[in-house]
């Protein structure tokens, strides 16, 4: 998958993806919310595709889905970060959406086109030319996100 | 010959093992555990798993394993709010999920007052302070509401075998400090980022400490990053459980570590020269002694949340406010973490102390803790809270500061008008010494 990078730091939290007054509001309207107290021009920016970048420690905080969610349904199709809060990346796996850690994410700028091969851990910065090699997603965990989530993966479980 | 080998574990390794049919589990390992009791909110219950039943075409897996509670939405300000509370009742009745606790507290507290959590559990709960559960000696850890939809239909989930990071904690707590001073050095010293590992809490000071206090401790392992918190049960934890109506052996002492369990790291911390602790916007790891802060103009006092409104934090309080009086500079919001807090508040003469300090009395729930209840702050204006997080727009609007404390130091706020050492304000006569029932 290719798509521009939108690159942040460390910790950002689930309170910035998610504002907590927007949490009754289903989705579609949560998500133009997400990340407004960090760049306003981030979910209006978002293009279908597009690649999520940050630092350590992505997704601390709450429980709440609504954080991978709404990266999701801006049209964020997979998340790179130093380190993941343990919720927040079983919370992506669960949407179906690929999250791989990734060393390097302070060699990727804003707007660098990215390709991203989540199955066989290939990270390529098309833009710099550079490309790494980084663990690629446990099969156990792909299996859910091929899916298109755990729903729809425990849906073949139980008819199996 | 099937020769038995015998490896060091640590607690948590213990559980999952057990959990997982195997003697011995190895950090890293990916298992699968079978659940003994999975726990919900209004945020994360049924509003999630309605449709996702249907769809599956599937029900309920044991109704005996499921624990459903009412908290993040209550008392309901908005139509949505109330929508989302019918359909969880609803729920409830119609699929019989009768360990259903509506408007009775925060869910992380509401547990153990109806004596749920016992030594070698493996609970899992649909909120990430669930690892408070922690400190009746069991796993428990925070999940999303996908997860949590996928438990009550199978009764298994997932999980990677997390290293353990065992904290000793010696000495006892001077003036003014409590476990949550504990957390927010922890959270300074150990950082927040402990993602898929979890934390034990032993040492004298532990073993002294009341359960409600091993709480904070267990509750804010969520705030170093920790996957959960524990502490291994003792007599004080079995008294505990019995006494809010759950059965448990005494075997279930046998819930350690041990000897030479694989800890990936020990840490000791000597808690008697500790000062109360106050973390600054926008970070619980951003904390230090509260003197760095003394002065801070602040506009919201606000005692609430499973970490912070429990009967002893109501206690910590009342020791601040008894014969004084909020400043008219703030204000003093206190929502009590469970109506069974209310109820003992009551009847200790606490709430009255409370009430006479000027304190506005606010309904037990999540409330403003989650930027979602009464409370929430307006662009520019600055609380100091007794609870867990402080993370931009936490509390409210995205440009509002929380300044976090425990109990003592919010009530000296409150009297102050401005960040104060609680040492401070105790060490001055109160202005109405026969102002409040003893």
């Amino acid at each position: 998958m290719t798509g521009r990078a939108w690159v942040y730091g460390d910790e950002i939290n689930t309170d910035l993806l998610a504002p907590g007054y927007c949490l009754r509001l289903p989705i579609e309207e949560l998500a133009p919310h997400c990340l407004e107290a960090l760049d306003p021009d981030f979910a209006g920016g978002v293009r279908q595709g597009d690649i999520f970048v940050a630092g350590d420690n992505l997704g601390l905080g709450s429980a709440r889905e609504h954080a991978p969610g709404a990266l999701l349904t801006l049209g964020i199709k997979v998340v790179l970060a130093k380190s993941f809060a343990r919720i927040f990346y079983r919370n992506a796996i669960n949407l179906g959406l690929p999250a791989l850690f990734f060393a390097h994410t302070h060699e990727i700028t804003m707007g660098d086109e990215m390709d991203v091969d989540p199955v066989a851990g290939m990270v390529r910065n098309v833009t710099t030319g550079k490309q790494y090699q980084v663990n690629s997603i446990p099969p156990h965990l792909m299996a859910i996100i091929e899916d298109g989530g755990l729903m729809a993966h425990l849906k073949k479980r139980l008819a199996s | 010959m099937n020769e038995e080998v015998l490896v060091a574990q640590t607690l948590v390794q213990k559980i999952i093992a057990r959990a997982s049919g195997q003697s011995h589990v190895a950090p890293g390992a990916m298992v699968s555990c079978k659940i003994d009791l999975v726990m919900a909110h209004d945020g994360s219950g049924p509003q999630r798993w309605a449709s996702q039943l249907k769809e599956l075409n599937a029900e309920v897996w044991d109704t005996s394993k499921i624990v459903l509670i009412t908290d993040h939405y209550v008392p309901p300000a908005d139509q949505e709010s109330a929508a989302i509370l019918k359909l969880t009742r609803d729920f409830a009745k119609a699929h019989g999920i009768y360990q259903f606790h509506d408007m009775q507290g925060i869910c992380h507290v509401v547990l153990p007052e109806y004596g749920y959590l016992k030594p070698g559990m493996f609970a899992c709960g649909g909120d990430s302070h669930s690892p408070t559960g922690g400190a009746f000696g069991c796993y428990m850890a925070g999940y999303g509401w996908t997860d949590i939809a996928a438990m009550v239909i199978t009764g298994d989930t997932w999980t990677i075998v997390p290293e353990t990071i065992r904290v000793n904690l010696s000495g006892g707590f001077a003036e003014c400090v409590a476990a949550k001073d504990v957390m927010l050095l922890l959270c300074r010293e150990l950082g927040m980022d402990n993602s898929f590992k979890v934390v034990e809490y032993g040492g004298g000071l532990v073993a002294d400490l009341s359960v409600q206090e091993r709480m904070v401790l267990t509750n804010m392992a969520a705030e170093l990053g920790c996957e959960t918190g524990i502490i291994e049960a003792d007599q004080k934890t079995l008294d505990h459980i019995r006494a809010h109506g759950g059965h448990v052996d005494d075997d279930a002492l046998e819930w350690r570590s041990d000897r030479d369990a694989p800890y990936e790291a020990v840490h000791d911390f000597h808690i008697s020269t500790l000062e109360p602790q106050v973390a600054a916007p926008h970070s619980p790891s951003n904390s230090g002694p509260v003197s760095a802060h003394v002065g801070q103009r602040i506009d919201q006092c606000y005692i609430g949340a499973c970490t912070g409104a429990k009967l002893e934090d109501l206690h910590m309080a009342a020791r601040i406010l008894k014969g004084r009086q909020v400043s008219p500079e703030t204000r003093l919001l206190v929502a009590p973490a469970s109506a069974l807090t209310t109820k003992h508040a009551v009847a200790d003469g606490t709430l009255q102390i409370l009430l006479e300090a000027g304190v506005v009395m606010l309904p037990t729930g999540c409330g403003a803790c989650a930027g979602l209840g009464a409370g929430v702050l307006a662009a520019g204006e600055v609380c100091m809270s007794s609870t867990n997080r402080n993370f931009k727009g936490r509390m409210g609007h995205k440009d509002s500061d929380v300044y976090l404390g425990s109990p003592y130091t919010v009530a000296a706020t409150a009297v102050a008008g401005r960040i104060a050492d609680p040492r401070e304000i105790l060490a001055d006569a109160p202005a109405h010494p026969q102002g409040a029932v003893s």
